[in-house]
């Protein structure tokens, strides 16, 4: 019974990594860069609904309304800003620009809301379920539902809809997209706007599940969410989200059965095997590099 | 006779940089000795030689072998605990003049041999996958120092002798750059930044691609670790939390701001970095905010298309050399 | 420019190839036998054979995307084959790295140029004496005379291979800062500076005017005489494949449609039909 409650708790916090490594892995595929300020914007995130909701006083729906209008415009100013005039430049200095953004929204955040933890107010509102001796919190559950409902969701806007198809086009080939009438910097606004929205959410998951927000509190998460885009195969939409689940449920059964202290080695751990034996993780493709 | 004038342009570089820092240590000396050196700047003396240790070792991986590694605060732990390991267990059995190079010496090591472990699996990798990779390990090492007890654990270790002086510490500094400098102007330091500039080129010249990855990854590691050593001898108590992944990031804006590839300038940034938190003790609130835009901007001006048309408009040389150019248009005629 | 082509004489070996009667009593420099690369199931080259003599120019040419560039990949190692082998000077390179296979004897240009463009016009001939400098770590580290000694004769060695293409007074330059020709010319030298028995030479006059095309011409002959080394060359640029080659290997769709001297392979209804399509 512990073995299932560890097992259900790490599937929920697997449900958060996905979201965020969602947002990782079709900026990459798109954009071809690793946005280091993913994790930063879910705090930013986090910290919205607190000003909302617990600052302001205003109900739980607004703030969450809040949260992802501020994330989806903070991530396509992002772009705009810092990542759009290095698309042609080479990859070293778009990840340090991306760490400058990341280092940006949490000294920022630092400024605004001070260095200590601050509790998180109840947005999600669920009484834990009980079956038998197994007790399964309000909120795993909630997580659960909402975040598949999510997943379905994307992968039928990417599959079925006009603009899912543009997003894939220019992931397989930005020049040829661009022939054929796609906008490029439209499609790369809209992944950024997606990605930044599915991390509200993931803010939100996040801060109800471990109760405060700092102006670190995404970073680690975000680390965490990028090793499960990898895990699955940086790029495949499935990949992180089984990735994600993957990684959760390890970081989980690692702190409940080996030590707390060292499950972020493990999870790390993983990233390093993953990279040595599989590089292209578990559902990615290989590409080939032209010469 | 161009070829002399361009055969001294090493030499030159190094008279500029050891210039610089010879320059900054005798005012630095002049004002201790005269008593016009305040504490605070006493105080900031040996973390501003760490810094500099530590920017131009990152240097050698990000500046020449264009590479990110951003687990540089791990190596720099490493060497920290092993140097300071090995000067409380010899406190008593050494003096400091052989205690503390032999510390030295054994931390860089000791850093240099987890460079290698890491570097097995790491340099197999490449851009952004390196870059987290790196940071991953450092992480792991930062938490596995945590568990272990005879490392003192989350409490720190305590009991490390304060070996570290200004004055050592600017020795190492300069015989560091010193065997930098060296390192990168030789067939290995060429070979290095032909990997950065075109792996595959590099290859089909015949140069051992693995090797010289690791090799510019060890030295890094190397002078992280007695960056590290010297960091331990300055305190009073080693933690791991202090070498965490934002040390790494201290470390790389250090190297962004001088210029990657620029040791003389993650020299210079080294000062400015170090010494602009109590220059600047009003702002203290937004020095990070500071830091960030900084990283940020340089990165643009330097690497975008909008950079590059104001660097080519207000380019010195250009400008002269444009000018240079009509007057020989008009000669021909 | 030269009118006149010498023609070679050419005389045919085993692999169904013909190599310059001046070199058919030595082994060949290399001999490539079945070679071949699937990419994801497409047969990028197939069953691709030649023999290039020791001191011959060979050309391949064909269509675009008809496997040439791949060709050198494979004869590089950048690629490793699906099927075959290579021959380099009388040692197989299967298994070996692009490194390995430069210092068996084989250098390389490439198509969309490979510069080192941070690095000035020396240094970037200097990476390619890179295996013939021999100071070791320790002595450049701590500047013994070795390091003096050897820089210097690198420095000469770079600066005399510079003066082939009477680059020595750019020698400081930046190589990204170079004029298109330059750079594509520095390509050669670098190549030349890791000491081949062959040169493979991906479009060589690519971007160049006549007159440059003509020069590089020369110095492609030049390179073969003072070297005494084979050259191997893909080029569209039909004046300078039929005004230098001896031999002439056609691929089309990955493979080898057609062999000969370049007389034989102007009048090939195979090849006209690959390059201008089927008359109906």
């Amino acid at each position: 019974m512990e073995f299932l409650s560890n097992l259900i708790s790490g599937l929920s916090l697997g449900a958060i990594y996905a979201l965020i490594a969602l947002g990782y892995t079709m900026v990459y595929g798109i954009a071809k860069m690793l946005n280091f300020a993913h994790g930063d914007v879910i705090m930013i995130g986090a910290f919205t609904v607190l000003a909302t909701v617990a600052t302001a006083g205003f109900p739980w729906y607004i703030g969450i309304i809040a949260s992802v209008i501020v994330c989806t415009v903070l991530g396509v100013t992002i772009e705009k800003i810092a990542y759009k005039p290095l698309r042609k430049a080479n990859p070293l200095s778009v990840l340090i620009t991306a760490i400058g953004v990341s280092y940006f929204l949490q000294s920022v955040a630092l400024l605004i809301f001070g260095s200590g933890k601050q509790s998180f107010p109840t947005v999600i509102k669920a009484n834990p379920i009980k079956l038998g001796s197994l007790i399964i919190q309000g909120n795993s559950v909630v997580t659960l539902i909402i975040t598949t409902i999510i997943m379905v969701v994307l992968t039928l806007f990417i599959n079925k809809t006009r603009l899912g198809k543009a997003m894939r086009a220019v992931s397989e080939d930005k020049d040829a997209a661009e022939l054929m009438g796609i906008s490029v910097n439209r499609t790369i606004s809209l992944t950024f706007a997606i990605g930044s929205a599915l991390a509200a959410v993931a803010g939100i998951f996040y801060g109800s599940t471990y109760g405060f927000v700092d102006p670190y509190a995404g970073a680690m998460p975000g680390i965490k969410a990028f090793v499960a885009a990898v895990f699955g195969g940086i790029g495949s939409i499935p990949g992180a989200m089984l990735g994600g689940i993957l990684l959760g449920i390890i970081e989980n059964l690692s702190k409940a059965y080996i030590s707390t202290d060292l499950a972020d080695a493990i999870v790390f751990g993983v990233l390093i095997v993953v990279l040595i034996v599989k590089p292209t993780g578990l559902l990615g493709k290989k590409i080939r590099e032209k010469v | 006779m161009k070829f002399l004038q361009k055969m001294s342009k090493d030499m030159k570089d190094r008279l500029i940089t050891f210039g610089i820092l010879f320059g900054a240590f005798l005012i630095v000396e002049i004002l201790i000795l005269t008593g016009g050196a305040s504490r605070h700047l006493q105080a900031m003396l040996i973390p501003i030689c760490i810094n500099m240790l530590l920017a131009v070792s990152l240097n050698l991986t990000v500046g020449f072998l264009g590479e990110l590694t951003l687990g540089h605060a791990g190596f720099m732990s490493v060497g920290a605990y092993a140097g300071c390991l090995f000067s409380i267990y010899c406190k008593d059995l050494l003096p400091v003049f052989i205690r503390y190079p032999l510390a030295m010496l054994i931390g860089g090591a000791v850093a240099a041999v987890f460079g290698i472990l890491i570097g097995i699996p790491v340099l197999r990798l490449k851009g952004d996958y390196l870059a987290i990779v790196t940071l991953a390990f450092g992480e792991i090492i930062r938490s596995v120092i945590i568990n272990l007890d005879f490392l003192g654990g989350a409490a720190g270790l305590k009991g490390t002798p304060q070996d570290a002086t200004f004055i050592s510490s600017f020795a190492v500094v300069v015989i560091s750059v010193l065997l930098i400098l060296n390192f990168l102007n030789s067939k290995s330091g060429r070979a290095i930044k032909s990997i950065r500039d075109n792996r595959i080129a590099s290859e089909s010249c015949g140069v051992q691609i693995t090797y010289y990855k690791m090799l510019a990854f060890v030295f890094s590691a190397f002078f992280a670790g007695i960056a590290g050593v010297i960091y331990g001898h300055n305190l009073n108590i080693l933690t791991a939390d202090t070498f965490d992944y934002n040390k790494s990031i201290e470390i790389l804006l250090i190297v962004v701001l001088g210029g990657m590839g620029s040791i003389r300038g993650s020299v210079i940034a080294a000062v400015i970095i170090t010494a602009l938190p109590e220059a600047l003790r009003g702002l203290d609130k937004y020095r990070m905010v500071i830091y960030a835009v900084l990283l940020i901007a340089i990165m643009i001006f330097n690497s975008s298309e909008f950079g590059k048309r104001i660097r080519e408009k207000y380019d010195p040389k250009k400008l002269f050399a444009k000018k240079n150019a009509v007057k020989k248009e008009n000669a021909d005629e | 420019m030269n009118n006149q082509r010498e023609r070679t004489k050419m005389v045919p070996v085993p692999s169904h190839s013909i190599i310059p009667e001046r070199d058919a009593n030595f082994l060949p420099i290399l001999e490539v036998s079945h070679l071949g690369i699937n990419f994801n199931g497409l047969k990028a080259v197939d069953d691709f054979n030649l023999t290039v003599g020791r001191t011959e120019i060979a050309g391949l040419i064909g269509p675009n995307g008809a496997g040439k560039t791949t060709v050198f990949n494979l004869l590089t190692n950048v690629y490793q084959p699906t099927n075959g082998s290579i021959m380099l000077d009388g040692y197989n390179t299967a298994g070996k790295t692009t490194e390995q296979v430069n210092r068996m004897g084989i250098a390389r240009t490439f198509q969309n140029i490979r510069l080192f463009s941070n690095m000035s016009v020396l240094d970037n001939v200097k990476v390619g004496l890179h295996n013939s400098i021999k100071t070791s770590l320790g002595a450049s580290l701590l500047r013994l005379p070795s390091y003096y000694r050897n820089e210097k004769i690198a420095n000469e060695r770079a600066l005399e291979l510079l003066s082939i293409f009477k680059m020595e007074n750019a020698a400081y330059d930046k190589a990204g800062s170079l004029p298109y020709g330059a750079q594509r010319r520095l390509e050669i030298v670098r190549a030349l500076a890791t000491n081949p028995g062959i040169i493979l030479l991906d479009e060589p006059a690519a971007g160049m005017n006549p007159s440059e095309t003509a020069e590089l011409m020369e110095n492609i002959r030049m390179i073969r005489d003072t070297f005494h080394i084979a050259v191997m060359l893909i080029e569209h640029d039909m004046n300078l494949v039929m005004g230098i080659c001896e031999g002439i290997c056609v691929l089309n769709y990955g493979r080898v449609i057609a062999k000969g001297t370049p007389d034989e392979i102007v009048s090939n209804p195979v090849v006209i039909e690959a390059y201008l399509g089927k008359k109906d």
